[in-house]
């Protein structure tokens, strides 16, 4: 008895442990991973100079010119305006399937939304390339390898995410909130903008957040229709280079002062990532703050 | 006090859902400033009833309704009608509290300004006067932006009471309004109930017999979507006309 006793709790003590150790692994690979990046890629953009390195619009290894500018450029222009076709399309779309859409309309849609979740990153830049950029060129001119074509590739590439992750922030919004609001003469779009939206604020936001993320770190549907000249853009038309583009072309052959300037690189979007996250976050937030505080009678800062 | 006149006729209400029939031939009328208590077992239809008093029961896609509910000599089912207005003149109190995930002041606010009221000075006013009204006003008044979530569950089922008030609404339908409450709120609300029936007509759902006795005028019983007896409160449970009646007032099923 004693002994069995024992036993259960060695097992119970066991499990917790590696419970502990599997989350340790998230964290632990974080780590090693930005301490790598940044061990590796930090002394070159010292060596190259930091102002040299981030607004240099030079780039040309060759040379001796380490200059990203035109990419930060290229890759935060090609982000918002994804972000833009994302929400834009990705937020409705999820409000229609979660509160609107007849039966029959989910059903299609749904999975039609998965489905497009599951294509791979190649064969949606694989699509770029042979219908997109063809289709750019013949309607507006030039190449048609251009920021736009990335703008639109990567619009639909984070329309899953947005959509599937609002549509469940939509979704669990309680219905005695809805009928709480019916209840007092609402109508259904008052219902919907005033208590269903608000409720499915975080939601929501975090959505975005993870589109925005998804979009500026993809590199290969964007390699395939970007053009890949590093310049900063005077139009949507104009080809670009992302970071992303920067570390995954030219990694294979670089080294020395070229290798490290391209770890700096993905210091440089590491860093855009972190500090995107966080003003969005910021931002949606304190925008919802001062409404609240609006709505409850006191004026804002 | 006002005279009492009926304020709700209902006609040969019939409710159904698909295939299955929730009330069957429904009479009765709803006298105003008044507590009408509906009882019965689990079921039964006094939910459904409430329900089709507000046309919440729109709600539900395969609801059918046949019959009138004549509201200030209208018929609420009339194609055509209102139901904005309905609701605004018919509120409801549900039976678990359901405040927004606002502040105490947005909760109350929130109906007149669905309704167009965009003052701040008429909102204050309208806030103050239905916390009052509803006996919540001396426990929140130094926090109305406080959230509403932070409240006791007697005192959010009393803001969704002021939230109703605020729209000024001449009938009130309760829906087990005090089922998820402690005995202490449950009087409270038991309490107010009795205040507000001098200027509302109050419809209740309820599955305590006591409290239905404590606190209506006229009972209703319902059983398999009929009403087997509709009488003065104190003449149902003292004097039931019906067996059926007395078995389930007495304990015997239900």
């Amino acid at each position: 008895m004693q002994k069995k006793k024992l036993l259960k709790k060695i097992a119970s003590y066991g499990v917790e442990k590696l419970f502990l150790l599997s989350a340790c692994v998230a964290v632990l690979a974080l780590l090693v991973i930005g301490v790598y990046i940044l061990v590796s890629g930090l002394p070159g953009m010292f060596k190259i100079g930091v102002g040299q390195f981030l607004f240099g619009e030079k780039w040309s290894p060759s040379e001796g010119y380490y200059g990203i500018l035109t990419m930060i450029i290229a890759s935060l222009a090609a982000t918002i305006g994804a972000a833009v076709i994302g929400v834009g399309i990705g937020v409705p779309t999820a409000v229609f399937l979660a509160d609107i859409a007849p039966k029959w309309a989910v059903r299609i849609l749904r999975p039609a939304v998965e489905l497009l979740a599951g294509i791979p990153s190649v064969v949606y830049g694989y699509f770029g390339l042979v219908v997109l950029v063809p289709f750019i060129s013949n309607t507006f001119g030039g190449a048609g390898n251009s920021l736009l074509a990335i703008i639109i590739i990567l619009g639909i590439m984070i329309l899953p995410t947005i959509i599937n992750l609002s549509e469940l922030a939509i979704r669990a919004v309680p219905r005695s909130f809805v009928e709480g609001s019916l209840g007092l003469g609402a109508s259904r779009m008052q219902t919907f903008l005033r208590v269903s939206l608000p409720s499915a604020k975080s939601g929501i936001t975090a959505s975005i957040i993870l589109g925005v993320g998804r979009a500026i770190g993809e590199t290969m549907a964007v390699i395939l229709v970007a053009g890949n000249t590093p310049q900063i853009p005077g139009s949507i038309l104009d080809s670009v280079r992302t970071l992303t583009i920067n570390i995954a072309f030219e990694m294979s052959y670089a080294s020395g002062i070229h290798r490290e300037a391209l770890f700096a690189t993905g210091v440089v979007l590491f860093a855009i990532i972190m500090i995107l996250n966080f003003t969005l976050q910021a931002v949606l937030n304190r925008k919802a703050g001062t409404r609240k505080r609006r709505r409850a009678g006191v004026k804002p800062r | 006090m006002m005279k009492k006149y009926d304020i709700i006729e209902i006609n040969d209400l019939n409710l159904f859902y698909g295939d299955t029939q929730a009330l069957k031939d429904i009479s009765v009328n709803i006298k105003s400033n008044s507590v009408t208590a509906l009882i019965g077992p689990s079921g039964c239809g006094k939910s459904s009833f409430l329900k089709s008093l507000n046309r919440m029961n729109d709600l539900v896609p395969i609801a059918k309704t046949t019959g009138e509910v004549m509201l200030d000599d209208k018929d609420i089912f009339e194609q055509g009608y209102d139901i904005v207005a309905l609701r605004k003149r018919v509120g409801m109190v549900f039976q678990k509290p359901n405040p927004f995930p606002f502040s105490i002041y947005d909760n109350v606010a929130y109906g007149p300004r669905v309704h167009g009221v965009k003052n701040k000075k008429r909102l204050d006013e309208i806030v103050e006067k239905s916390l009052k009204q509803a006996a919540l006003w001396d426990e929140v008044s130094d926090r109305l932006k406080d959230s509403a979530m932070g409240l006791s569950g007697g005192q959010q089922q009393r803001l969704c009471i002021a939230r109703v008030l605020a729209v000024e609404p001449g009938v009130i339908l309760m829906d087990e309004p005090t089922s998820a409450l402690d005995p202490i709120a449950t009087l409270k609300v038991e309490d107010l109930i009795h205040e507000l029936k001098k200027e509302f007509t109050i419809v209740i759902v309820t599955h305590n017999m006591q409290q239905a006795a404590r606190i209506s005028d006229e009972t209703a019983f319902f059983l398999m979507g009929e009403i087997i007896e509709f009488e003065k409160t104190s003449d149902l449970f003292e004097n039931p006309k019906d067996k059926r009646t007395e078995d389930y007032i007495t304990g015997r099923f239900g």
